[in-house]
């Protein structure tokens, strides 16, 4: 027979509700009784993907009923990669979600200003797009020396990211795109 | 070579030594024993930037003693092709060397063609001209002496090395590298990995199990990102990036479409207008219509000739020209080499957005060392990321792997996933320039921006955009579609306009039969290898391993029948195959196998190398910028004053930046030593995921310098103490670790000593902001195809601090 681990609580949470004694061969009552106690009980699970270096191994994430925050972040063990298994940084998923070192507010900084500045959302991306559309503005091209139709500007960048979804790296780009940047890059060059 | 996988891939190393339980040797290269090495059976030490020396010594190895796999050489690379008469390569130079514009006439480096357009081949290899003879002779100069005088590796574990890779050419026998940024940070940074392509090629390892060259890669989706274009050279799914001489879609689809006179090249890219026309669909949606070349004119064009790479971006920022600048989900103020330039350039913007998890080097770069509030303009506007476990979507890892992230707790405080704030960014500016105008409002208006459910970014809604939709009814393939249905793959593209995918690549992802990314099926392919097709989803077409035409004969019969990937089981009449099927993995292309059973030729068979124009892998490879075989070359600071391979000290093509702030010292006493940087299992590139957590940061809290006992006693250092170390572009201060992981090492007739730092640390955290940066100290040049920066191989000096 071949069990997961996974399989292999769902079997003994059988065993220990019905007949003490069953089909795996000894009582896992005890075990039953402590697993009651655990802080997951009641937790959501969610599988993720790590999300430091490219092997791609799998966790699983214990988001609690009463906060609503991560209570704990363990390996997949029906993960065919890692099969539970997890490095220093995986195992410490769940300080990377629940840190209070997190930037939880939009923040902005003047010219020649020493602090930072607690902002809204709205009024932060309203002054981000008239940045982008200042600088375009003012530096858009249409044709270039020789007269060839080139409709970008020179004077945005951007960095970013390996950090994000493949569906989110989509929309980036072609928000990029279409403002007519050239200059993108990420971690990739480098 | 070129990685550290047991502590930078950990999980990944759990699967090399399963392969060494079972016989299989592990060998490590490495200018450090790290802790790869002290689990490998034959560890090599070499010096920082000599790895092709290294590896062009195997090459004459694997031809002095016969070696090569000359079956697959003949069937499967250009091995048998005939190259140009005027081909030539002199004391370091390729021929059309111009050295005003320091860059190659390429116009030799071609092959000899028939009377039909399709290369000359000469199956015998006895041809001088021939690819195999002149990579012969090319590497004859590698001999074991020279090659330990430029590696410092001593002859003896060059040799064994060497004897135990080069008996992964037998059949049934495979060979694998897995390399990182080790091989590609070097001003010769493609051709390190080419060099051990052609090695892998001469000893059949290309799509066989166990077989291949791997990039480890670093960061979970970098996969994906580059899958999905966020560079300055490519489109998704690697279409090229419009430049401006090709100003109509028909020019361009022409210029990027491949076409080969062999019938029997699958030529791939033969479908490039598909896949573009397909693009431009997802990208302008209805907007996008046969009569306006389907928005071709509405993307920018870059100045032909004119790079903007990293290395680009940051020199033209620190020269003035940039004025805004994006850094998401970056920390280019840590993770870009010569960081003082980045940081300088930096405080030179009207305005940066940064966005991320938490605080960091580049969004506070203007509170940084060294700065002055006060005089740095620069406005910053730093928007909270939420966390991956916040939010749903899907990540690719260095196996292709697509695999589908659920979201768990919302996301902290005031925090957004990336998708919303993109999202709301496009649509704030799409009001914008609909309400306002402005210069070329046409792109951005036409856009199509339909992301959203409920307010909120839809990362499924991206994903069906991404695999492609039906645009109108059609009949494809003999198959009926509806407008609206998804593509079920790639092959069902079209060119004319009716259908939509933003990502060829991953055409097949999320079908009609749901999103493959988030299956989690258990059960092994039938050649039992763990290719898992029903666990998550891999481009292309869920093929596990690519090239896998490589692993099976030319009757399609597995070269190593216990270990096999595919293998053709067509019906069999009077020796010949009467039907086409394939077993295993999904094959790189269903046609049929090239031969019968009976050894005759086959007009519907397809050559192994699909996605090359004429279907053979590339050992002699025309497409580089700095040469069609690789050759060593000195790093731009090396200890030798002389490359002793011939008169061209360093890459004579790569690029060398001129602004104040890039600062080069070669065999200069002031930096004596090789520096290399790397990382820690612990921490995660810069670390800014790592460094504000309490476990890591306790595993690992210093930066550190790693130098030999030997170099300790030399300067009075000891273990444990700060110390300076300083490049010609800047200093940081490292905790000294004396070991004997580091051994100096005898190049030509002189002692070199190397040092190594990880570059993990940054001011911001630990909030002590003592802990620096490494790449203070890396200069800003790079690979002359990709600029990727030289951080690998740099010069550097270490002093005692005297504190007063």
């Amino acid at each position: 027979m071949n069990v997961t681990r996974r399989g292999f609580i769902k079997i003994s949470g059988a065993t220990a509700a019905g007949i003490a004694v069953s089909g795996m061969g000894f009582d896992l009552s005890p075990v039953k009784a402590h697993a009651l106690t655990l802080k997951t009980k009641d937790a959501k699970e969610t599988t993720t993907i790590c999300c430091y270096c490219g092997v791609g191994c799998g966790a699983i994430v214990h988001t609690g009923k009463e906060k609503g925050r991560v209570i704990n972040i363990e390996g997949d063990p029906d993960h065919v990669i890692n099969r539970g298994a997890l490095c220093s940084k995986g195992a410490a998923l769940s300080q990377l979600a629940e840190n209070k070192n997190r930037l939880t507010e939009p923040m902005y900084r003047a010219p020649g200003s020493n602090v930072w500045k607690k902002v809204s959302w709205d009024w932060t991306l309203a002054e981000i797009t008239k940045r982008i559309k200042a600088s375009r503005e003012a530096s858009f091209t249409l044709k270039n020396a020789k007269g060839e139709t080139v409709n970008r500007t020179e004077a945005i960048a951007s960095v970013g990211s390996a950090a994000l979804d493949n569906e989110e790296c989509w929309i980036y780009q072609a928000l990029m795109r279409s403002l007519g940047l050239v200059y993108i890059e990420h971690q990739a060059r480098i | 070579m070129g990685s550290n996988a047991a502590e930078n891939h950990p999980i990944s190393f759990k699967y090399v030594t399963m392969a060494q339980q079972s016989g299989g040797k592990v060998i490590s290269v490495d200018p450090r024993f790290t802790r790869t090495s002290s689990k490998s059976d034959i560890y090599a030490p070499l010096r920082s930037g000599t790895d092709i020396a290294f590896l062009g010594g195997m090459i004459k190895y694997i031809f002095d003693n016969k070696l090569s796999n000359e079956e697959y050489v003949v069937n499967y690379t250009n091995g048998a092709f005939i190259v140009n008469k005027d081909f030539s390569f002199n004391d370091g130079l390729f021929s059309g060397f111009d050295p005003l514009k320091k860059s190659y006439n390429k116009s030799t480096w071609t092959f000899d063609n028939d009377e039909n357009g399709v290369p000359k081949r000469d199956v015998t290899l006895k041809d001088p001209r021939c690819v195999m003879n002149i990579l012969k002779n090319h590497y004859s100069r590698y001999d074991l002496a020279l090659v330990s005088r430029i590696t410092g590796t001593s002859e003896a574990d060059l040799l064994e090395v060497y004897k135990t890779y080069a008996a992964t050419g037998a059949r049934g026998k495979a060979g694998t590298i897995m390399y990182a940024m080790g091989w590609t940070q070097h001003t010769v940074g493609v051709q390190n990995i080419r060099t051990m392509s052609i090695i892998q090629l001469l000893l059949g390892n290309m799509g066989v199990a166990g077989g291949g060259v791997n990039a480890l890669r670093g960061e979970s989706n970098v996969q994906g990102s580059t899958d999905h274009a966020l560079l300055f050279h490519i489109l998704p799914g690697y279409l090229k990036t419009p430049s401006s001489p090709i100003q109509t879609l028909a020019d361009y689809n022409k210029r990027f479409t491949p076409e080969s006179k062999n019938p029997l090249s699958g030529n791939w890219w033969q479908n490039y207008p598909k896949y573009s026309v397909s693009l431009l669909k997802s990208y302008f949606g209805e907007n996008a219509t046969a009569n306006n070349e389907f928005g071709y004119s509405l993307l920018p064009k870059t100045e032909a000739g004119k790079t903007y790479t990293w290395l680009d971006i940051f020199d033209d920022m620190y020269k003035g020209s940039i004025k805004g600048f994006f850094a998401w989900g970056m920390n280019p103020a840590c993770s870009g080499s010569n960081a003082g330039k980045v940081r300088k350039a930096m405080a030179k913007l009207d305005w940066m957005v940064n966005v991320n998890l938490f605080d960091n080097e580049t969004g506070s770069f203007w509170k940084g060392p060294g700065m002055k509030p006060s005089k740095i303009k620069t406005e910053v506007f730093m928007l909270p990321a939420a966390v991956s476990v916040e939010k749903e979507g899907s990540i690719i890892n260095s196996g292709r792997w697509m695999q589908w992230r659920y979201a768990g707790p919302k996301p902290m405080g005031n925090s957004r996933p990336d998708g919303d704030i993109i999202m709301e960014l496009g649509n704030m500016l799409k009001e914008a320039y609909k309400k306002d105008g402005g210069q070329f409002p046409d792109t951005i208006l036409n856009l199509k921006w339909d992301y959203m459910t409920d307010g909120k970014f839809d990362s499924h809604k991206v994903a069906k955009e991404i695999n492609g939709y039906f645009c109108e009814d059609a009949t494809v393939n003999k198959k009926d579609f509806k407008k609206g249905d998804l593509v079920p793959n790639f092959t069902f593209l079209q060119a004319d306009g009716k259908t939509s995918s933003g990502n060829w690549l991953y055409s097949g992802s999320y079908t009609g039969d749901g999103n493959m990314a988030a299956r989690r099926g258990q059960e092994d392919a039938p050649n039992n290898i763990g290719l898992f097709p029903k666990f998550a989803w891999s481009w292309p077409l869920n093929r596990r391993i690519i090239y896998n035409r490589a692993s099976v004969d030319l009757k399609g019969q597995p070269y190593d029948e216990k270990r096999w990937v595919i293998k053709f089981d067509g019906e069999v009449k009077d020796g010949k195959y009467t039907t086409s099927k394939w077993t295993g993995d999904v094959p790189d292309g269903g046609w049929y196998a090239l031969q019968n059973p009976d050894g005759t030729e086959r007009s519907d068979g397809k050559l192994a190398f699909i996605m090359q124009k004429e279907g053979y892998a590339q050992i002699f490879g025309p497409g580089l910028a700095d040469g069609p075989l690789p050759e060593h070359y000195e790093p731009l600071e090396c200890p030798v004053e002389k490359n002793f391979m011939s008169s061209q000290r360093m890459n004579p093509i790569a690029p060398v930046y001129g602004t104040d702030a890039d600062l080069f010292a070669t065999c200069d006493p002031k930096y004596p030593f090789v520096c290399t940087t790397y990382r820690v299992s612990e921490h995660w590139q810069t670390g800014l995921m790592t460094r504000p957590q309490a476990w890591l940061l306790e595993l690992q809290p210093q930066v550190f310098v790693e130098m030999s006992e030997e170099l300790a006693k030399l300067k009075g250092i000891k273990n444990g103490e700060r110390v300076k170390v300083s490049s010609a572009r800047g200093s940081l201060e490292c905790t000294a670790v004396v070991t004997k992981r580091f051994k100096p090492m005898k190049i030509g007739d002189g002692i070199v000593h190397q040092v190594g730092i990880p570059y993990n640390f940054g001011w911001r955290w630990p909030v002590s902001g003592k802990e620096e940066s490494a790449n203070l100290l890396t200069p800003s040049t790079g690979d002359p195809n990709t600029r990727i920066p030289e951080t690998k191989a740099f010069m550097a000096n270490i002093s005692k601090i005297k504190r007063g």
